[in-house]
């Protein structure tokens, strides 16, 4: 299969018809262009977006006190309703498909931090363990929030990598390290970082929440309640919200029709919506560019068609000076096929390139747009694709070329 | 070297059938110089289109080389188009995007001779055409003379053992012509069979055998009156 002299012949007649060669060879590249583009701005959209969540578990439940809005059982609308560590005990038996959870309780008065002369203002969040998969805050150094730490309330805290930056600007590790809280020493024992949009993520302090209750007068004290249960519907998601609801209604006395005792905010639910308004951009995108490629198969044959009919009198000459059939169609076959190749795979480079620049001169914390990487296997497919496309439909007449009388194809227009 | 018995060859176009070749009888032997005569219609193309096996027949039988040719593959019919024939057409037939070397090399493309080798011989043969500086041109760089004679070229070099040639001056200016023709008798003269059709009696002249087509039959034939002087001068001496 591989002639040398065959290729020589097939370079030389794409190297003389160029306007034909063009033609053929941009309605390849054009449409794994138009592909490409489509494809990795559709991805980077979805990334951007996504980003936007990424910050904490996509199933994490977030519960908030509020104010009662309703009466019940003769109590005035317009009381507080108030967690203490028995609700989050009470979560912690009551459902059975938990995964994770953690309380918090707010310390009242500054978040300013200091280490040696360095001050900084930054979250203090008061947690559970379990908070290091709600928040996805994993340590890059050290350890996170340990039992030990709750039961014995030690004063310890877990930093992020931005409040490293901010205060050890000695270069000096913090583990080991001690940071004040509102004038209290607390040791670092570990550093986290988060994979987020957002720097705020990464500007927390974690402590133990039961030496924050104890430390800053909480008490039994809790300001709300985060939890992850194992993957769940958009339908049982929301009846397991209904069931929460209905169990701080019976336990804090309010009515469980009454939506500003407590606030409920469910990630699980924005991330399916998210993720059902994204599939339907996915099929979008899918449709046009099907579209694109059908299009490009279209172009491409078209050509064929048009580039076998204006060699028709060529082949007739080749013919009467001895071509074989075959080898008429293999010729015109195997140019189709390196064109369709090398177009392709122009348009490949090409769409690469142009979304490697967009990405690049997108601004790092976009919120819209993101990564905009390619599916290969598809760009690859689609360029298959149109080179089988182009070699059949180039077959088709390319035969009937072949087979013609010598005479017929060669008679004057 | 041809030997037809009894050719017929309609055409039909639609519900018209046109009887062209009516029972052709008709030998010529290897190395002779003929031309087919006769008025626009009367079937000369067509023969030396079935001669070319470019075109096929309905009755009768054609031997090339004491071969039947009917009901040839495409592949064999390609191999004896490559091998035995050689063909020059009124319109050239160069193919317009090869230059004049690349042109006369292509039958032995069709041969599997390498690149290097074919454009060797094909210069050869653009030499003794006189054309050896006009090797690199394109064939609309070249005026029809030489066209004529790049195309001479291309039918010769797969050294074939007929050459078939349907007007070959018919483009061509009276001084041209002529040129033409002295080149078909030399080329004759290495003993290839040479069959022109023509209609200008200065140019079948020049052969040795005339054959008149009028009707789809032979209706006469003639050894050339050049051909005579040429014996009688021989027996004279
Ligand atoms: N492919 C064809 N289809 C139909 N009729 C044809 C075809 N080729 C030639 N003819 C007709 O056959 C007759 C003989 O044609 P041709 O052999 O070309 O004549 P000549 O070469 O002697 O002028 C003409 O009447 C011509 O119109
Ligand atoms: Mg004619």
């Amino acid at each position: 299969m591989f002639d040398i002299d065959k290729w020589q012949e097939i370079f030389s007649t794409i190297q003389k018809n160029k306007l034909r060669t063009f033609l053929t060879g941009f309605s390849v590249a054009w449409g794994i262009f138009m592909l490409i583009v489509l494809l990795g701005s559709g991805k980077g959209l979805e990334n951007g977006i996504h980003s936007n969540f990424d910050a904490d578990a996509a199933n994490s439940i977030w519960i908030f006190p509020g104010q009662t809005s309703k009466p019940y059982k003769g109590i005035q609308p317009g009381k507080y309703v108030r967690f203490t560590n028995e609700d989050y005990e009470r979560l912690k038996r009551e459902i059975d498909n938990l995964e994770r959870i953690s309380s918090r309780y707010d310390i009242r008065g500054n978040d300013l931090i200091s280490y040696k002369n360095e001050y900084g203002s930054f979250g203090i969040n008061t947690v559970h363990p379990d908070m290091e998969f709600i928040e996805n805050s994993f340590p890059i150094k050290g350890r996170f929030i340990n039992n030990i730490d709750i039961e014995k309330s030690r004063k310890v805290a877990v930093i992020g990598d931005l409040v490293e930056e901010a205060l050890f600007k000695n270069g000096k590790s913090p583990i080991g390290e001690y940071i004040k809280i509102q004038g209290i020493p607390f040791k670092v024992v570990g550093i986290y970082s988060e994979n987020s949009n957002n720097d705020g993520e990464r500007r927390r302090v974690y402590i133990p929440i039961s030496t924050a209750q104890m430390i800053f007068d909480g008490g039994n004290r809790i300001n709300n309640i985060a939890l992850s249960v194992k993957d769940m519907t958009i339908d049982e998601s929301k009846q397991f919200e209904e069931r929460l609801k209905a169990s701080f209604a019976a336990n804090h006395n309010f009515d469980k029709e009454d939506d500003r005792a407590i606030f409920i905010r469910n990630n699980q639910e924005n991330i399916k919506e998210f993720q059902n308004a994204f599939q339907g951009i996915r099929l979008f995108i899918w449709v046009i560019g099907i579209g694109t490629i059908i299009a490009g198969i279209v172009g491409v044959s078209n050509i064929m068609i048009i580039v076998v009919k204006e060699r028709t009198k060529e082949i007739g000459i080749r013919k009467a000076i001895g071509a074989t059939p075959w080898s008429v169609v293999s010729s015109v076959l195997q140019e189709s096929i390196l064109i369709t190749s090398f177009a392709g795979y122009i348009g490949l480079v090409l769409g690469v390139t142009l979304m490697e620049i967009i990405a690049k001169n997108v601004p790092a914390d976009s919120m819209m747009f993101k990564n905009p990487e390619i599916d290969m296997s598809v760009a690859i497919s689609a360029t298959i694709l149109l080179i089988i496309s182009g070699t059949f439909a180039g077959y088709i007449p390319a035969r009937r070329a072949a087979k013609i009388k010598p005479v017929v194809a060669l008679r004057d227009e | 070297m041809i030997e037809l018995k009894g050719l017929h060859k309609s055409y039909i176009t639609g519900n018209n059938k046109l009887h062209v070749l009516k029972g052709l009888d008709l030998t010529i032997e290897q190395g002779e110089l003929v031309s087919i005569m006769g008025s626009s219609g009367s079937g000369k193309s067509t023969l030396l289109n079935v001669l070319g096996i470019l075109d096929s027949y309905d009755k009768g039988h054609y031997k090339l080389n004491n071969t039947l040719m009917s009901n040839l593959t495409e592949k064999k019919a390609a191999h004896y188009r490559n091998n035995m024939i050689g063909f020059v057409f009124q319109s050239f037939n160069l193919i317009s995007f090869k230059n004049a070397m690349e042109n006369v090399a292509l039958p032995l493309y069709y041969q599997g001779v390498s690149r290097k080798k074919r454009n060797k011989i094909a210069l050869e043969y653009l030499d003794r055409m006189g054309l050896k500086n006009w090797a690199d041109h394109m064939p609309n760089e070249l005026s029809g003379g030489q066209k004529q004679r790049v195309a001479i070229a291309r039918s010769m070099i797969s050294k074939p053992k007929v050459i078939l040639a349907d007007e070959p001056t018919g483009a061509l200016d009276s001084t041209t012509s002529l040129e033409v023709m002295d080149l078909f008798r030399e080329i004759n003269k290495e003993g290839i069979t040479i069959i022109i059709v023509t209609h200008e009696k200065d140019i079948s002249e020049r052969t040795n055998r005339i054959i008149y087509l009028k009707d789809g039959i032979i209706e006469s034939e003639f050894i050339s009156p050049r051909k005579i002087s040429e014996t009688v001068g021989t027996y004279r001496n």
